[in-house]
């Protein structure tokens, strides 16, 4: 079967000498990608051909100087992933046929990482946060003797598989809305991370890691945009674990942060009147007494007057509040006041 | 530029990363070169498990006598002794590392069944081991702070006086070549796949380490010994684990018959790799395959139990040839997938070239003779990496620093340069290794004769003939990947030819190496090792060690 491939080509060194097709100028979504142009090839391969086998063959018998990451070309190594038709999928997973739109599938670099040629790109500001969680086992004493386990229940192990089932593609870090605006944010995959060792029953520093990922760019970071359980190839669904970090945090007692703070707002705002009161939204969750943290919203709030999108000064409670007033209370936990 | 190390590891597989943290631990200065990021070598694919005697009314002697019967006795025995005596210790070290392994009702680690095994020993996580024992020591790396070179890639092993002090490593993202130096080498840069089509192995498995090793002096040795595994996936050639057979998965030909009661009666499917290899490949020559192939079945074991235990190649063979394994049985073929043979080491790890060290698949201690047990690898990688870092780290205490290799490095700029400039006449680096692989599948696969390995060492000739007018077709510097691939192809010829020679010399069949001119086992002449030593005017030099026996006599083998 016939595919045809548009690759997003770059090469610090100089250009690529011009292909057949035409160049195209390389549209720059976010603001981190330098300029690129994209370059098409055909390629014959069976109709289950994955992405990955049409830049192998590319790479092995069109032009020997494409560059693109693999190894095992099963989805185990994480070394291929890439942006396919716009957005992050492991190349040797997705089927061609399934990425032929309008009669191509189009390649390339995330533009939200450093790329160093063509579909190679820089893992820095992956692995920099990865190393940021404490992504290590800190063993509860005592260790058990050489020849013997921690004792421990299937269920606690099985609850970290999810996240040990992740192969570092980056894929979910490359799509993350937060962290396109926000390098500091630590990301899907290091939080994933970070919940699995404050999760292990074998850790002995589940409280200071809770501590610290409350911080800035931390869980509370998240903006819940989901791309992260939805890019993700191995079901590690970052976004989950990043809730669960959540949850163990506050009940640990780490609520003297924004997160926390903007959760209890959001929760009482619609306790109180059905509704989001979003005027009283952003003090609450800053802090009425952070002088600083609300003048920095400021700006925001004036781009938001500006764009007719401010709130309406007065706050109405919807009828029958009462009745969501019960349901906080079914519901019980920290909600409920 | 130069870099000066206590101890350089090639290789952040398992082996190599278990060697660097043993190193470290001891005080020395380590740092490891790799050529693909660590996490993403290929142990991370081993799905099925490690082995170890750990159990209530396991022994480690047990496992050993799995072991050696596994290996068909070629295996030395006092190594294989000492690798199942301290694995239980081994593997509940990266349990305490932190690696979720999966428990019994009481909590403690729980176990499946393996081929070759006469008890249930063998250690897991879900069908992800591998990687989740890569994970966990990667972690560990970063905690202790060892330096890692990344995507550097190794073209040369640096010897002074004899004794190997470094390697000249291209750091793919300048494409700058620079000196490490050394007191000690570790080389731990994983196995051959990529010199057989199909095999279940990576892109980056080109057998780099065994090449650089022969190339710097130390011998090879059972490279004849090349393991198929029975079940990889029609087409692709992808694994589809062990554990499945393990968790009582059927072997089905045409007929609708689990045909491994006519070879293997006793533990039909679960028998050993070679023996369920020959008997596929019987049965497909005998046409009672499916379109070259046989089934693996596993709907009986039911949904849960495949998603649960099984989930890797489950997605597999969804995404690759769009079975789903609840529903049918998948064709599966043999496949090459191991190398037992490779850098002759000693129980420490050293090899033959003072200040050479060897571990994992790339070497040869050897502990799997002719036939490796599943889930004896890992533990393998593991057991003679802690080794291997040990003893690296205690022989640089009594070193001086080297102080030489410019010349070295200046020749390897030159000899990189002139293969650039190569003019392009046709042959590419693709056609020359796919015709190399095809050919050892053909010739020295399961089944091999006289003649046709005859015509194996005919076909390489030429073959190193093309290598010379192979052209680079990548002319930059930054990522060349092409200039990579071109070296590791040099790589592959020279073990391909170990393998053939090898394979020629052994007279018999046994383990892997099944001749149909010689069928049967001979103990009488064949009852040892066969080493190449690399000699560069001609053919390389051959050598043989007797098998050291311990405890176990050679018996007939039977499962
Ligand atoms: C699909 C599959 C499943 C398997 N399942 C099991 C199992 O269930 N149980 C089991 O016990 N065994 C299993 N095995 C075997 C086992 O995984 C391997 O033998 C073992 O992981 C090898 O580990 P290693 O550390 O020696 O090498 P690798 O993990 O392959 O690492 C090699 C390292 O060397 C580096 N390297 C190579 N060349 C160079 C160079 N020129 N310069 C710099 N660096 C270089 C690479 O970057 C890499 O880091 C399986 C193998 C395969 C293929
Ligand atoms: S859900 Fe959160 S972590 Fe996941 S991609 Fe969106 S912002 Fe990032
Ligand atoms: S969480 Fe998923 S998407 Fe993110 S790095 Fe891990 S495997 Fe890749
Ligand atoms: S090649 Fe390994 S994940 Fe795609």
């Amino acid at each position: 079967m016939q595919f045809t491939i548009e690759v997003g080509r770059y090469n610090p060194e100089g250009t690529y000498a011009p292909s057949a097709s035409a160049p195209q100028e390389f549209p720059v979504p976010w603001d981190k990608a330098p300029p690129r142009r994209y370059q098409t090839y055909t390629v014959d391969l069976p109709e289950h051909a994955v992405v990955l086998d049409a830049l192998i063959e590319i790479r092995e018998y069109q032009d020997e100087s494409l560059a693109v990451r693999c190894a095992c070309r099963s989805a185990i190594c994480g070394s291929c992933a890439m942006w396919i038709n716009g957005h992050a999928h492991l190349a040797c997973k997705s089927k061609l046929q399934a990425f032929t739109k309008d009669g191509k599938t189009r390649v390339e670099s995330p533009p939200s990482m450093p790329v160093i040629r063509d579909l190679v790109w820089g893992m820095e500001p992956f692995w920099k946060k990865h190393h940021a969680v404490t992504p290590w086992l800190e063993p509860k004493q005592p260790v058990p003797g050489p020849r013997e386990e921690y004792r421990v229940a299937n269920a606690a192990m099985d609850n970290l598989v999810q996240e040990v089932s992740c192969i570092n593609c980056g894929c979910c870090l490359m799509d993350c809305e937060s962290f396109a605006i926000n390098d500091n944010f630590l990301g899907p995959h290091a939080l994933a991370k970070a919940y699995r060792y404050a999760a292990d029953p074998r850790d002995a520093t589940e409280k200071q890691r809770l501590g610290s990922y409350s911080g800035n760019g931390g869980i509370w970071d998240c903006t819940h945009c989901y791309e992260c359980v939805q890019q993700c190839p191995k079901g590690v669904a970052p976004l989950e674990q990043i809730l669960k970090l959540r949850k163990m945090a506050v009940d640990a007692g780490f609520t003297n942060n924004a997160g926390t703070r903007h959760a209890d707002a959001f929760a009482e705002s619609v306790r109180e009147s059905g509704r989001l009161n979003e005027l009283t939204l952003m003090p609450k969750s800053t802090g009425f007494f952070n002088i600083v943290g609300q003048l920095q919203t400021l700006p925001s709030a004036i781009n938001m007057l500006r764009a007719g999108k401010l709130p309406p000064i007065v706050h109405h409670k919807i009828p029958g509040v009462q009745r969501i007033k019960t349901i906080f209370q079914r519901i019980g936990g920290r909600f409920k006041k | 530029m130069i870099f000066d190390h206590d101890v350089l590891v090639i290789g952040a597989g398992l082996a190599g990363m278990r060697s660097a943290l043993e190193a470290a631990r001891n005080g020395a200065d380590v740092a490891i070169l790799s050529k693909v990021h660590p996490v993403r070598s290929h142990s991370n694919a081993a799905q099925g498990g490690i082995n170890a005697a750990l159990g209530e009314g396991d022994s480690w002697e047990s496992h050993a006598f799995d072991t050696v019967k596994g290996s068909d006795y070629l295996a030395d025995q006092d190594a294989v002794e000492l690798m199942c005596e301290e694995a239980p210790a081994d593997v509940i070290e990266f349990e305490h590392m932190g690696v979720v392994f999966y428990r019994d009702d009481e909590g403690k680690l729980g176990t499946r069944a393996f081929g070759g095994a006469s008890q249930a020993r063998t250690y897991f996580v879900g069908d992800i081991t591998g990687q989740a024992l890569l994970m966990t020591l990667y972690d560990q790396i970063l905690k202790a702070g060892v330096k890692v070179y990344e995507e550097w890639f190794a073209t040369s092993l640096y010897t002074e006086d004899g004794a190997c002090r470094g390697a000249v490593g291209l750091e793919s993202i300048t494409g700058e070549l620079h000196l490490l130096r050394a007191k000690a080498v570790v080389d731990a840069a994983g196995g051959c796949g990529r010199l057989y089509e199909p095999s279940t192995n990576a892109l980056i498995c080109t057998g780099d380490g065994y090449a650089l090793a022969y190339r710097a002096g130390a011998p090879l040795m059972d490279m004849e010994m090349v393991q198929y595994h029975p079940t990889t996936l029609a087409g692709s050639g992808f694994l589809m684990t062990e554990a499945a057979r393990g968790e009582g998965a059927y072997l089905l030909n045409a007929n609708g018959d689990r045909f491994m009661k006519a070879y293997a009666p006793n533990k039909m499917e679960l028998a050993s790799r070679d023996v369920v290899s020959r008997a596929e490949a019987t049965e497909i020559a005998q046409g009672r395959g499916v379109d070259g192939n046989v089934l693996l079945d596993v709907r009986h074991l039911g949904r849960d139990v495949i998603l649960k235990k099984l989930p890797q190649i489950h997605e597999v063979a969804l995404d690759y040839i769009g079975i789903d394994m609840i529903k049918e049985p998948v064709p599966v073929r043999p496949g090459m997938h191991y190398m037992m043979g490779g850098v002759k080491t000693d129980v420490q790890g050293a090899t033959s070239v003072p200040g050479l060290y060897a571990a994992g698949e790339v070497a040869c201690v050897s502990v799997h003779g002719g036939n490796r047990l599943g889930a004896n690898s890992l533990l393998d990688t593991i057991v003679f990496g802690r080794r291997s870092g040990k003893a690296a780290a205690a022989y640089v205490r009594s070193i001086e620093r080297a102080r030489g290799g410019s010349a070295l490095l200046r020749s390897e700029q030159e000899r990189l340069g002139a293969l650039l400039a190569r003019p392009y006449k046709g042959e590419t680096h693709a056609k020359v290794r796919l015709d190399l692989a095809t050919m050892m599948d053909k010739y020295v696969g399961v089944y091999r004769d006289e003649a046709g390995l005859q015509t194996a060492l005919d076909e390489l000739k030429t073959l190193r003939r093309r290598y010379e007018e192979v052209a680079v077709g990548d002319k930059g510097r930054v990522f060349n990947q092409a200039l990579q691939f071109v070296l590791e192809l040099g790589y592959l010829l020279d073990i391909g030819e170990t393998v053939i020679r090898s394979a020629l010399l052994r007279k018999e069949s046994r383990g892997a190496q099944s001749r149909t001119d010689y069928p049967e086992r001979n103990d009488a002449e064949w009852l040892k090792h066969i080493l190449l030593t690399r000699d560069s005017s001609r053919e390389p030099r051959v050598s043989y060690l007797p098998v050291t026996i311990t405890r176990w006599k050679p018996e007939v083998r039977t499962y």
